[in-house]
């Protein structure tokens, strides 16, 4: 696209006297070298697990371990799935995963709507407590959360997962910087056509809010999908544990952890959430600096 | 968080679920052990430290990313992914890369005769593996929100800069800084306040150890609660944590309100 960092007009002395293109050939082989560190930065950590879960005991306890699998094999996803419930633990992710995700994003729509095309007095302070009163973490309230799913009788059912982080201000902050963005005359056309809130909100302003809904799916769900602290402390029974909580113990119950079986068992976690990212991720990216950008 | 409040004041026992009112020694406990300076300082020097990494290599990749390069959108997308990954996988696969034995680090530096450090059982060493990971794990989020930032600095002030006699690093200072300067504090508050909750990685990693070196206020609460099962010492902790991240969000909504759009 284009180039704003940088120049590649010809103003300085330099330039001219190592010729007009040289300073844009540099600039050029810096962009492909931070392009290569990218790649590296990221695809070094993913090849060592593909490599630790291809490798035998043996490859990977050797005292001088390589960096590749000499005959690669997948013994250790055999191993690892049987290692630890994981059809359970998967079942467990989706349902929590589908429920938390949903709720949030119909909140965080909601919200955000409220927000910006719903006049009432003191906006600003009502968005001001929102922000507050969402953005304690659910961290801050674990003790608070406990206690009162513990109360409601809760601990280690679904609904105990899922609750406490049906609010969370992320969502309904993106969308109300992406609703912003959406002309008040749209909305005051659809008003004057007689459409009410749900309308409007239905048929005006998420078509065009589309691109930014879809990022907040996104993104709560590979929260949800990943979360860790809640479900490790509301959930009692190895039947309840969702993925990451599952995979986390797989590691501690054993002294000498099985490198390739671990390995193996973090592809499970990983691989679904990075195909649903791999064929959303121009969305998502775009999506997200848009939210974080547009005032 | 009234309920923080209360639970703090008193001597809550979860077997009985209730407590008598306490005033303010749960506070004198937690803030007056011998760990707790500690924790502070590692929770200072772990937020301090990411902040610092993530917006200074977020914005250099940003800039190189930010040009016009054949491929440059999948390296986004690419360095982005981890964003997405869970935090408990990554630090699993992450303690294997740091491994002593058997790690991909002792895998490489063996052959050049260079020891590799025990990350995670010295207390040196533990810090700066955690930074690294929360790090990795954030940096794509990071340079994404720059590139949009630089892409929405207008061209105009760039070509008026030009027209001025700018050099390219005065455009880089006059224009482009100032043009980040909201983007910056979008990042730096977003990234204090996960920071603060940066539980998957500390307790999957290091359980806080060893001797408390990457024992942070999150990591405190937890421990408080589910291992010395004092909810009204969790909860003291949960109160300063809501201090802190009051301050810094006050300071972001006072910041977006005043800021006009700067396009």
């Amino acid at each position: 696209m284009r180039d704003v960092s940088l120049s590649t007009r010809r103003h300085t002395t330099q330039e001219s006297l190592l010729g007009p293109h040289f300073w844009r050939y540099i600039q050029r082989a810096l962009g492909y070298l931070g392009m290569f560190a990218v790649v590296l930065i990221v695809g070094i950590p993913v090849a060592w697990v593909l490599s630790g879960a291809l490798k035998t005991n043996r490859e990977i306890f050797s005292t001088t371990p390589q960096l590749l699998p000499a005959n690669p094999n997948f013994d250790n996803f055999v191993k690892a799935w049987q290692a630890a419930p994981f059809d359970r633990f998967y079942v467990n992710s989706f349902i929590t995963t589908l429920f938390g995700a949903g709720a949030e994003i119909i909140m965080a729509v909601t919200t955000a709507y409220a927000l910006v095309f719903v006049r009432f007095p003191k906006r600003d302070w009502v968005f001001f407590l929102l922000l507050v009163a969402l953005m304690v973490p659910r961290e801050v309230v674990l003790v608070p959360n406990y206690l009162t799913i513990a109360g409601w009788k809760m601990v280690n059912t679904y609904p105990g997962i899922v609750l406490p982080g049906v609010s969370t201000a992320f969502g309904a902050f993106l969308l109300r910087q992406y609703f912003r963005t959406i002309p008040l005359d749209l909305i005051d056309a659809a008003r004057v056509d007689g459409a009410g809130h749900l309308r409007t909100l239905w048929h005006v302003v998420l078509p065009v809010a589309a691109p930014a809904v879809a990022t907040t799916a996104l993104l709560s769900i590979t929260a949800k999908w990943g979360e860790y602290i809640w479900p490790l402390l509301i959930t009692t029974t190895e039947d309840m544990r969702t993925l990451p909580v599952g995979i986390s113990r797989l590691l501690d119950q054993e002294g000498n952890t099985e490198w390739g079986v671990v390995m193996a068992g973090t592809l499970f976690v990983t691989v679904p959430v990075m195909l649903i990212f791999l064929y959303a991720q121009r969305f998502v990216v775009d999506g997200i600096a848009a939210g974080a950008v547009k005032g | 968080m009234v309920q923080n409040s209360v639970l703090a004041l008193s001597d809550y026992n979860l077997i009985t679920r209730s407590g008598p009112f306490v005033g303010l020694r749960n506070f004198e406990t937690v803030f007056g052990s011998s760990q707790f300076g500690k924790i502070i300082v590692n929770t200072f020097v772990f937020t301090t430290v990411s902040v610092v990494l993530l917006i200074v290599l977020g914005l250099l990749i940003a800039l190189l990313l930010n040009q016009n390069l054949r491929g440059r959108n999948a390296a986004r997308s690419i360095l982005f992914s981890p964003t997405i990954l869970a935090g408990a996988a990554i630090a699993i696969v992450w303690i294997y890369i740091f491994d002593p034995r058997f790690g991909f680090i002792y895998t490489i530096l063996k052959p050049l005769g260079i020891p590799a450090p025990k990350w995670l059982t010295d207390p040196a060493w533990a810090m700066p593996a955690i930074i690294i990971v929360y790090v990795w794990k954030n940096l794509g989020y990071a340079a994404v929100i720059f590139i949009a930032g630089l892409q929405a600095i207008p061209r105009e002030l760039y070509e008026a800069a030009r027209v001025d006699g700018a050099r390219a690093w005065e455009r880089f200072w006059y224009v482009t800084l100032p043009g980040l300067s909201p983007v910056v504090f979008f990042l730096t508050v977003t990234t204090i306040l996960s920071s603060f909750q940066a539980f998957d990685i500390i307790n999957v990693m290091t359980e806080g150890g060893p001797v408390n070196a990457t024992n942070t206020l999150i990591f405190h609460l937890y421990e408080l609660f589910f291992q010395a099962s004092s909810p009204s010492r969790a909860a003291v902790v949960a109160n300063l944590l809501f201090v802190l991240m009051l301050i810094v969000t006050a300071l972001q909504v006072r910041y977006l309100e005043r800021q006009v759009n700067y396009a």
